[in-house]
């Protein structure tokens, strides 16, 4: 294996299809294809196994390449002052994957490890470098590629498409404090953060417990289903103003709309679930001895589960949304604050600083309640795709 | 041909004559009683459909009677009736000296299709009727007795869709056995399963049914099933709903199911059936 050249490296680096990159793409089927191949190691030919240890080394050709870029291309856009953070970060990625891919030589083949095992985490965090090495490869090159658009080459203009150099620099200045007296990125994200959760959790609690009343009981379905044709379809910003006015607090508000935005399709989403709830469940129950409770909350709730949880990702889209364009109106803090405000001084790097925390941030919190989602849905495994 | 009045119709013996006499055996709510029963549906299409048309039916404590015919002819409809799932449009039924008005622990029902909760492990499922009726903490130590019973112990933190046909199965009849019901409602319990898991099932089922000593109900199409199993069978014939004619099986327990008198009561079975479906319609 250490007898590859450099030229084979770079040609596996290039070739993205994988072996083993499918198995990575979705977690949800590692541990199937894990197992599959502690039962048959055999069947694993030698020579896929080395192409994947080599593969393991892509991210660090990628940051060899960006960094000779930004170091050796000229600068295109004039700028102030350089400053070293991207090529420091690059050069931290080209280090760590050059250690990655030779732990993964010297250890032949990192697989991922029942989370028991001690030192699991290690060995799995490894394998998830190694499984998503073309990945991240990849994610080097775009980096260079904009780098090469926007400082290098000057290909779009200045104070609208500042270079990941910039970005990077504005992202630790602002980090603790904007300037001007203005909250920091840190405190735009727990800010944010609290605004989402409390109108989320608000939403989606109150989502539930609508759409069990209405799907269960005929009385609720009654008064209840009109109010929902009504009010659910209005986008909930559309309601700034009126929820403004109500509350006078522009955070209330905002936890308010955002609890809005959350709870219409959370309940139009249980409720279908609660009423398609296979009648044979509930024929079982009631021959068991269940009485109303049960048949509520320990037959059709869980029967609505996979459902529900079709709501509260739909609901979390709409809460990003929602809690971004609230921000811009009062709140004095958050990421959507930030984004207008940086907006209405021109400074554009702050603007892509803002929106790579949120991308960061918001899928963390997609990928959160996936996780949840995966815990709680356990039975239906085999079953959910998505 | 009359229907409904051929309740008595039975195979001749006295044995059957002084079952049904016996109001109660061991237990008065083991024994069922079908008084006059009809129902009627309205199809989705507006027309009235008749499920079921004046039924009478005794079946005595401890006895295993099995409900069979072609489909259309009201033998699951009775089966939910007697589980109190759905009210009859006329007629009476009682288990025991109670009238049956709802769904209620002491007769458990099971349905072809095993219809566990999938969100629920096997040991949960067998659990969920303790935690229905709220005596878990009581009697949490029989879920493992109920989990041995059916052998599924190795099972025991599966899911559902883990397990195989015949597996589900057992595990709908532990979960139907653990509230220790005086009646079992079995629908087509052994439908979905292939032969030779089907044949098994059918001795675990006996097997129960000796050590237990519940009523069992079971409605089925497989003839051998019915007579390998069953103290009697109920024949009935669609179109409407109703009890064709009542036949005693006295062959010897355990059954052979390849004896000439297994292979002779299964002929005439067949023979009825199909006699019944050639003349009803002209008899009407």
């Amino acid at each position: 294996m250490p007898a590859h050249g450099i030229a084979t490296l770079v040609a596996d680096a290039t070739q993205p299809a994988d072996v083993e990159s499918p198995a990575a793409a979705s977690p949800a089927q590692n541990s199937q294809a894990d197992r599959a191949a502690v039962a048959a190691p055999a069947a694993t030919p030698p020579g896929k196994v080395a192409r994947f240890g080599a593969v393991a080394f892509a991210p660090t050709v990628a940051a060899a390449i960006a960094l000779a870029v930004h170091r050796w291309v000229p600068n295109g856009q004039k700028i102030d002052q350089p400053t070293r953070l991207y090529p420091r970060l690059l050069l931290i990625l080209l280090v760590a994957g050059v250690v990655v891919g030779l732990t993964q030589q010297l250890w032949r083949r990192i697989k991922p490890t029942p989370w028991n095992f001690p030192l699991a985490f290690v060995s799995n965090a490894l394998h998830w470098c190694v499984a998503s090495a073309p990945v991240l490869a990849a994610g080097i090159l775009l980096l260079c590629a904009w780098d090469l658009v926007t400082l290098k080459l000057a290909l779009v203009p200045l104070p609208y498409f500042p270079g990941p150099d910039a970005v990077f620099q504005t992202l630790v200045n602002d980090w603790a404090s904007s300037g001007q007296g203005q909250p920091g990125l840190a405190e735009c994200m727990t800010s944010s953060l609290f605004l989402l959760l409390s109108g989320y959790f608000v939403g989606s609690f109150l989502g539930v417990v609508c759409g069990v009343m209405i799907g269960w009981f005929p009385a609720a379905r009654y008064w209840g289903v009109p109010v929902m044709k009504l009010v659910g379809p209005v986008p909930a910003t559309a309601l700034i103003p009126m929820a403004l006015m109500l509350f006078r607090n522009p955070t209330l508000s905002a936890v308010w709309l955002i609890a809005l935005a959350v709870w219409f399709p959370v309940t139009m989403l249980t409720l279908s679930g609660v009423m398609n709830v296979r009648a044979s469940y509930l024929d079982v129950a009631r021959t068991l001895g269940a009485g109303r409770a049960y048949l509520i909350f320990r037959v059709a709730l869980p029967a609505a589960l996979p459902n529900i949880f079709v709501g509260l990702f739909m609901g979390l889209g709409s809460s990003f949304l929602t809690l971004v364009v609230a921000e811009g109106v009062g709140v004095q803090a958050g990421l959507g604050w930030y984004i207008d405000w940086a907006r209405a001084y021109s400074d554009y790097a702050k603007v892509y600083a803002a929106l790579i925390i949120m991308a960061a941030y918001f899928s963390t919190i997609m990928t959160l309640l996936f996780r949840v989602r995966d815990h709680v849905l356990v039975w239906q495994k085999g079953v959910i795709k998505w | 041909m009359v229907s409904g009045t051929l309740k008595g119709t039975t195979n001749g013996t006295s044995n059957n004559a002084a079952r049904q006499a016996t109001p109660a055996g061991r237990d008065d709510a083991s024994s069922l009683r079908v008084v006059d029963v009809a129902k009627h549906f309205v199809a989705p299409d507006g027309a009235d459909v008749h499920a079921l048309e004046k039924c009478s039916l005794s079946v005595a404590a401890g006895e295993m009677v099995s409900l069979v015919g072609p489909s259309g002819c009201g033998k699951s409809t009775l089966l939910r009736l007697l589980a109190g799932l759905d009210r009859p449009s006329s007629g009476e039924l009682w288990a025991g000296a109670e009238r049956i008005e709802g769904p209620s622990a002491q007769r458990g029902l099971v349905f072809q299709d095993p219809n566990l909760f999938p969100w629920l492990t096997v040991r949960k499922n067998i659990q969920s009727g303790l935690v229905a009726r709220g005596v878990l903490r009581e009697r949490r130590h029989e879920v493992e007795d109920f989990l041995r019973l059916v052998g599924l112990e190795p099972f025991a933190n599966a899911y559902p869709h883990q397990l195989s046909g015949g597996m589900a199965q057992r595990v709908a009849l532990a979960r139907a056995l653990v509230n220790h019901p005086k009646v079992l409602l079995l629908d087509e319990p052994l439908g979905a399963l292939d032969a030779f898991t089907r044949m098994r099932m059918q001795d675990e089922v006996l097997r129960l049914w000796r050590a237990r000593g519940t009523t069992m109900l079971l409605v089925t199409h497989d003839i051998d099933e019915a007579i390998y199993m069953c103290d009697r069978i109920v024949l009935m014939t669609p179109r409407p709903g109703r009890i064709e004619r009542i036949i005693d099986v006295q062959l010897e327990r355990p059954r052979q199911r390849n004896s000439p008198d297994f292979l002779a009561l299964r002929a005439e079975i067949l023979e009825e059936l199909h006699f019944a479906g050639r003349s009803a319609p002209v008899s009407r």
